[in-house]
């Protein structure tokens, strides 16, 4: 018993020491806090940041499939306006038969763009018309050509975007639409902001300082081939549906996949909990 | 290891006959979860969760094994075979979601276990060694999970490992050291990468071991059950199977109802965008968090933001979040009290839903929030009273609180009454 009274001892001392510690560290933050007179410093980054403005995808909900048109207008967005600067790593060019184009689209494409290939004679490296199973080539040889292309900010891999950024198919769309002049109150409430010489205000950008320059600037930018109005908001719309797909290009078939998957586990749900029920009338009873 | 009543494995068919006289494996079966296993008849729902964990360690094996043929340990490709298992492989994507969202349910299940163990103290005598074995297995699961964490090398794989294993440089003198040898280097990069696939594949094959134990200490006792009284007689328990087996069968269909709804509907949800960005040495993203699971650790972590006397804060916060864990070893002889339910204990119940589970709450919500007020200072406050809780509350409660008068038996708090049941039997409560 003595032992046993000596471990809770031991806890208990243990216990209020790390409840003291914890309480010394509160109390050091909280005169912190009296003394700045607020919990925590505002900053036009915190006070001006806007979440992504919300749109409706085709491809959203537990129904949702592509729009190859909007897909394939999305590309064309990309390939002529993003290709500059962006790459497309993780993207192959028979990829691209899931947009709805056949073979020979695809072939065609795939040898108007450059690829680093090898001299078959000299062995020398060279540079070759793509094939379909060849990937998009990047725009700059490698990161330092990118970065000394760009003020020093390397423009990111476009194929995973919409996945590493919250809400990433609204953020890239709100995100090219976003763009404009620093807000009157935002001077008035923080004369200190500066934007960085080479930033351009966007507000859905996490610092508002966006180092890309508006991208997409005019109608008409960008003709489409099926008639859609190439309004901004229209390319920034089919370019961030594009770059959904880019992201994920299993995404459609993976809520297709999971119909089938949820109604077969709620009919096997369905009859373990009969059997369940059945199994357990007997034991209900007082029978022993 | 079992009751007088339990029935006896009597194969009939002449090659069970035969196994069973040359290997019993099936006699095994038969006693571990079938009809010779007698488990109290009252078990709740609450009781369903050590065969899902069971079911969950089973499927992050199969999907791992899978995975792990098409994975790439090498910083210079991981990321980018992880974009191939997406892409390329048939069914990759189901793989590697079904991979990453089993982790979590592992977690979830595991987490209602051990919870479900807090407030039936189901850790007390004879079951401390259940207890110690699971706290080992919680311990293993986080060290497997965290490496698995690292294994797609996207930022937050990079920063979360960086972060973690700098928390072995708080360690005065020798901590440095440490960090440089866990990682192979001074920041992780290959070396770690390759070390952290080869443990992430080993050690869910320990935890199978250690779950065996956990499984042979759980029979010698047999299970606990929501009342704490033990089985006194065979019309407290039914057989394992066909009832459990049965009640664990809709248990396991629920679960893979809701799991399937992540994995197949939102299958990042319980994710980091930052995590489908390349590792960059060079580029620290905004918030380094860790994955849902570690949230309360971290926040008890990060709570200990000021130097105590001699110890810098940092090594406080270190003690504190693995003593957070480790003090679990010591709950079987902190909380004396003699019943065993949270049912028949009026002052530990108040405790455990007015004290643990909101400051719980604060922790978890804190620990995945930016380290800003006012999340630190609500996470020092939960902190404390995590500390409170288990080690100065459990053992005080303990000593003063008169516990409510116990059912005679399992089998009268079933069923209103019990034959066997004798006046006065309960002035002491049934241990």
């Amino acid at each position: 018993m003595s032992k046993l009274l000596s471990i809770r001892l031991v806890a208990i001392i243990v216990g209020l020491g790390f409840t003291v510690a914890v309480l010394w560290a509160f109390v050091s933050g909280a005169l912190a806090v009296i003394q700045e007179g607020e919990l925590k410093p505002a900053t036009a980054e915190h006070e001006f940041h806007e979440y992504p403005k919300q749109y409706a995808w085709s491809f959203d909900g537990p129904f949702g499939k592509w729009d190859t048109g909007q897909l394939q207008r999305g590309f064309k967005v990309y390939n002529e306006v993003c290709s500059a600067c962006h790459s497309l790593n993780y993207v192959a060019f028979r990829d691209l038969e899931a947009l709805g184009y056949d073979e020979g689209q695809i072939k065609a494409f795939a040898a108007s763009k450059q690829v680093p290939g090898i001299d078959p004679q000299t062995g020398e490296a060279t540079s070759r018309p793509g094939l379909p199973t060849d990937y998009f080539p990047s725009p700059y040889p490698n990161a330092v050509a990118a970065a000394a292309a760009n003020n020093n900010a390397i423009p990111p891999d476009l194929s995973l975007i919409t996945k590493a950024r919250h809400d990433g198919t609204n953020y890239v769309a709100s995100l090219l639409t976003g763009y404009r002049e620093v807000p009157a109150e935002l001077k008035k409430e923080f004369p200190d902001f500066a934007l960085s010489p080479t930033g351009h205000y966007n507000p859905y950008f996490a610092n508002l300082g966006l180092a890309m320059a508006p991208p997409l600037t005019s109608a008409g930018q960008v003709t489409y081939d099926d008639g859609t109005e190439a309004t901004v908001e229209q390319m920034s719309k089919d370019v961030a549906a594009f770059l959904a797909w880019t992201a994920e290009p299993t995404m459609v078939k993976r809520k297709q996949t999971g119909w089938p998957v949820l109604i077969f586990l709620l009919f096997a749900t369905v009859l373990a909990y009969l059997s369940k029920q059945q199994i357990w009338a007997a034991a209900k009873r007082k029978d022993d | 290891m079992s009751f007088p009543w339990a029935k006896e494995y009597t194969p009939t068919n002449p090659v069970m006959k035969f196994l069973d006289e040359k290997l019993p494996l099936p006699r095994l079966v038969y006693n571990a979860v079938g009809a010779g296993y007698p488990v109290p008849r009252n078990l709740s729902y609450f009781w369903n969760f050590g065969v899902l964990a069971g079911f969950f360690l089973v499927l992050q094996i199969v999907t791992g094994v899978v995975l792990a043929m098409h994975y790439a340990a090498n910083a210079q490709v991981a990321f980018a075979t992880t974009e191939h298992i997406m892409r390329d492989v048939n069914w990759g994507w189901l793989m590697r979601y079904a991979h990453a969202n089993g982790a979590s349910f592992f977690f979830i299940v595991v987490y209602l276990h051990i919870f479900r163990g807090f407030y039936y103290s189901s850790y007390k005598a004879p079951r401390e060694m259940i207890w110690l074995l699971g706290v080992v297995i919680f311990l293993l699961m986080m060290a497997t999970a965290f490496m698995g964490y690292v294994l797609p090398w996207g930022q937050m794989s990079f920063w979360g490992a960086k972060v973690i294993t700098g928390l072995f440089g708080a360690i005065p003198l020798i901590g440095e050291p440490i960090q440089v040898w866990l990682l192979g280097g001074f920041a992780p990069d290959n070396a770690a990468l390759n070390r952290f696939f080869s443990l992430h594949f080993l050690l869910p094959f320990v935890i199978a071991g250690v779950v065996i134990l956990h499984i042979w200490a759980l029979h010698i006792p047999g299970s606990s059950n929501p009342t704490g009284v033990e089985v006194k007689s065979e019309s407290d328990t039914l057989p394992f199977h066909p009832y459990y087996t049965a009640k664990d069968g809709f248990g396991l269909g629920v679960a893979l109802l809701l799991y399937f709804g992540l994995v197949f509907f939102l299958p990042n949800y319980l994710g980091h965008p930052d995590n489908y960005i390349e590792a960059n040495p060079l580029s620290t993203p905004a918030h380094i968090v860790p994955e849902w699971y570690f949230w309360p650790f971290y926040a008890i972590l990060r709570a200990f933001t000021a130097d105590f006397f001699f110890i810098p804060a940092k090594l406080m916060g270190v003690l504190a979040m693995f003593s957070a864990i480790l003090l679990w070893f010591f709950l079987p002889w902190l909380d004396k009290s003699p019943v065993r339910s949270g049912h028949y204990r009026p002052l530990f119940r108040k405790f455990f839903w007015f004290g643990l589970i909101p400051a719980m709450a604060v922790l978890f919500y804190c620990g995945g929030a930016p380290a800003e007020e006012p999340f630190v200072m609500l996470s020092q406050i939960a902190t404390a009273y995590y500390f409170l809780h288990f080690l100065v509350i459990l053992p005080i409660v303990s000593q003063i609180e008169k516990p409510e008068p116990l059912p005679y038996s399992i089998t009268e708090a079933v069923l209103g009454s019990d034959d066997k049941a004798v006046l006065g039997e309960n002035a002491t409560p049934a241990v």
